[in-house]
């Protein structure tokens, strides 16, 4: 029998809690083919957020530790200067990342930390039940902000690449997509070459990943995928801010 | 070894802690204890450790809960309102069941307060400090010496019972100089067995996962018991305390750390005098020497208790005593320090007074 | 023997060193010590002053609340530590920039003009060991020679003759009365 795909070794064989539809699944699995790829699975220390992918720290199988809401820059920095053989990766989303955890967020990437930070950008708060991120989009409704998020009231999302394509300790950083197959490939090269980054010894890599999260939205899987396409894609665009290899560094927009 | 140095209690904490096989400090800026992570900066690269100034309080105790979950001796040390700022990762540590080790180095507070040393933060340190159901081994150094020692102290218990343990010491403490001896053996971390429970490279094991969670029904209430049961062991074992001249005394005077140094110098006064004035001194603040006081209870007329503090120790020392006999208070608070004679001034009162009635039943 | 002191003056006058000084020879003369600093928010310029304990039994309190000694090294100090001096205490008054007088009349007051000292010596930030020198004189608790030796100790990076004109501002203070 042809075997065209099975679990990655990196992924444990555990049923997941996520939604039908929801993006942290894929995430998930490129994160530990990129780990199985790579061979270092056995010597990767992975941290959990707080949000819906507390519970990854179930999911990968490979070490590793869930902290305190917003600190995974903070708690991997603390690893990796402990065990600098270690690949060590912090698995957020748009509230941890760049709501409570900004500060830990800029001053990793500032202080280069040899990390790969993982950043799940769905635009709404998930496991709280449909709060307004920093990423959401203005007009988006969530539950703070019936009406739709108001630059006036609420201000403006937060673009996270280009923010932090300023600071010099950054390596690698690109905003992929999981709204196609085709993205989701991408994606998937994304997230390799970031811990490819930190194995090389280059410095601090983040990959944002666009994402899904019908339930909090309120809508279908399928309308999910088109507001990540058609709205969410306009707002954040795909590309890579920072590369290491002194790849293409402008934004591309497709 | 066995030089006697003139130490700042700050440089003596900070080296005490790299003797004791700290190879990780986060820390960030606070006075009074600006000496602590200075001195880290260079002395933890040299002896192959890592420092780093983190970006603040609360990144700084996250970094020590990543670096101590490898399995690594770490500190972090701050003052009053950076502890605050810190409870929510000492919380998580609590949870995790990882022994870290910090220090206050306290000031005088609310709030930003004032820069001069203070015991105000006795309930936050014994009482849990961050949410939940935890408790932190808490020792109260009493000079410089003791500075340097106890940072090994607090790793050997809060490894042994997989607790955070800290030293409560002050700017009095922090900022002092006195001679001091390293006696202990140096500890190599290199031969320290690493935990089983140590993240690190998973080759030829299971995958293992740091956590403070359990969301199953139940699941919660099972871990904190199994915690209790170590918090239990504590209260047994590691109680530690000292006591001047209480075999003979009236009135025992009851003050840990600068206070308690206060209240040497009343002793002194007061024993000039013919007076029977004993002095106890809790080393541990958790687990606190209830056993010791109740029965020293039994054979004093009264109580003094002396703090930096509004009374807040004091409630410790009447649960303690049961009621006994009378607990009084002598207590100077937001950065102001007892001195001898006020305290020998007061204690000459309550000795006039005598055994009466507990103050609280009363 | 016990001596509590108090040491004051304006920030940079080497009130903080000259206590360590003191303590340190302390030390190294089998004495029992503690210094403390009163620190205080600025940086510089502000008033400093420091506890010294010499004793030869245990040190108790490091903050020094009846000083035996206090040295006054600028005019501000006087009027802050005159009540706090024990009665029959020494008072060090360095008579270059202290213009005022104490008005207690149970203590026993040594006027030096320290910066005229240090001047002299064309060293004129050894003001503070002038009244070291005078302090070692008046109290005996510390010989001249025992704060010598502890100067290469407490000033590790001065150089030979720098710690000579240190000594020799030790040696000129302790000829006050």
């Amino acid at each position: 029998m042809l075997q065209v795909n099975r679990r990655p070794e990196s992924l444990c064989d555990v049923k997941m809690h996520y939604c039908p539809g929801c993006g942290h699944g894929i995430a998930h699995r490129l994160v530990a083919e990129s780990m199985d790829e790579l061979g270092v699975r056995e010597r990767t220390i992975g941290v959990a957020p707080v949000g819906c992918a507390v519970f990854a720290d179930d999911y990968f199988n490979c070490d590793m530790i869930q902290g305190p809401h917003g600190r995974g820059p903070a708690i991997a920095t603390g690893l990796k200067r402990c065990k600098p053989d270690c690949i060590v990766f912090s698995y957020q989303g748009d509230g941890d990342l760049a709501s409570i955890g900004m500060a830990e967020t800029i001053h990793s990437a500032g202080r280069g930390e040899n990390i790969t930070v993982i950043f799940i950008n769905n635009a709404i708060y998930g496991m709280t039940g449909g709060q307004m991120a920093p990423t959401t989009l203005v007009g988006q409704k969530a539950t703070t902000c019936p009406q739709g998020r108001d630059p006036l009231v609420n201000g403006y999302p937060m673009r996270i690449c280009e923010l932090l394509s300023q600071l010099d300790g950054t390596r690698y950083l690109e905003r992929v997509s999981i709204h196609s197959a085709a993205h989701v490939i991408k994606a998937k090269r994304a997230v390799k070459k970031a811990f490819r980054c930190q194995i090389e010894g280059r410095g601090f890599s983040l990959v944002e990943i666009l994402s899904t999260c019908p339930t909090n939205m309120g809508i279908s899987p399928l309308d999910a995928v088109k507001f990540v396409s058609d709205q969410m894609v306009p707002q954040y665009p795909l590309g890579v801010f920072k590369d290491f290899e002194g790849g293409k560094s402008d934004v591309s927009r497709d | 070894m066995g030089d006697k140095l003139l130490m700042k209690g700050n440089d003596a904490l900070s080296e005490g802690a790299v003797r004791a096989g700290c190879r990780f400090f986060a820390g960030y800026p606070i006075t009074p204890q600006n000496e602590v992570p200075e001195y880290m900066s260079w002395r933890m690269p040299q002896a192959g450790g890592a420092f780093i100034q983190a970006e603040s309080e609360v990144a700084a105790i996250n970094m020590l809960y990543g670096a101590c979950a490898t399995g690594k001796r770490t500190m972090t040390s701050s003052s009053s309102p950076g502890i605050s700022l810190k409870q929510e990762g000492i919380s998580y540590c609590a949870g995790a069941d990882l022994p870290i080790f910090f220090a206050n180095v306290a000031r005088g507070g609310p709030g930003l307060g004032n820069i001069a040393g203070a015991q105000g933060d006795y309930f936050q340190s014994v009482r849990g400090g961050g949410h939940g159901d935890y408790r932190t081994f808490v020792m109260a150094p009493g000079s410089v010496q003791e500075m340097g020692n106890f940072p090994l102290h607090c790793y050997e218990v809060a490894e042994k019972y997989r607790v955070p343990a800290m030293v409560l010491a002050d700017g009095v403490l922090g900022q002092m100089m006195e001679p001091l001896e390293f006696t202990f053996p140096e500890v190599d971390p290199q031969k320290l067995r690493e935990p089983d429970w140590a993240l690190g490279a998973s080759t030829g094991r299971k995958k293992r996962a740091v956590r403070s969670y359990a969301l199953a029904e139940g699941k919660l209430e099972i871990m904190t018991l199994d915690r209790a049961q170590r918090y239990k062991q504590i209260e047994e074992r590691e109680v530690m305390f000292e006591t001047r001249q209480c075999d003979d005394a009236d009135l025992v005077l009851v003050a840990y750390g600068t206070s308690a140094r206060a209240c040497a110098a009343a002793q002194k006064l007061a024993r000039a005098e013919g007076l029977k004035v004993g002095l106890f001194r809790p080393i541990t603040l958790w687990p606190f020497p209830k056993k010791a006081l109740l029965e020293l209870a039994g054979r004093v007329d009264s109580f003094l208790v002396v703090e930096m503090s509004l009374g807040q120790m004091i409630d410790d020392v009447k649960l303690a005593v049961e009621c006994s006999v009378p607990v009084h208070l002598h207590a100077r608070c937001a950065g102001a320090i007892p001195t001898g004679e006020d305290i020998f001034q007061q204690l000459q009162a309550v000795l006039k007074a005598g055994k009466g009635e507990c103050i609280c039943c009363k | 023997m016990y001596q509590g002191i108090r040491i004051s003056g304006f920030g940079g006058q080497g009130i903080i060193s000259s206590g360590i000084l003191l303590a340190y020879a302390g030390m190294l003369d089998g004495k029992n010590v503690s210094f403390f600093p009163a620190y205080g928010a600025e940086m510089r310029g502000g008033t400093a002053n420091c506890s010294v304990v010499v004793s030869s039994e245990e040190v108790t309190t490091p903050v020094v609340s009846q000083p035996d000694t206090v040295i006054i090294m600028n005019e501000p100090s006087l009027a802050k530590f005159e009540p706090l001096l024990k009665p029959g205490g020494l008072m060090i008054i360095n008579s270059s920039l202290v213009n005022s007088r104490p008005k207690r009349s149970d203590i026993k007051v040594v006027l030096i003009p320290c910066n005229e000292v240090a001047a002299e010596l064309k060293a004129p930030r050894i003001a503070n060991m002038a009244a070291l020198g005078c302090f070692c004189r008046h109290t005996g608790a510390l010989s001249v020679e025992a704060v010598a030796k502890a100067m290469p100790k407490v000033f590790k990076r001065a150089k030979p003759e720098m710690l000579a004109l240190n000594v020799a501002a030790l040696r000129k203070g302790a000829e006050f009365n």
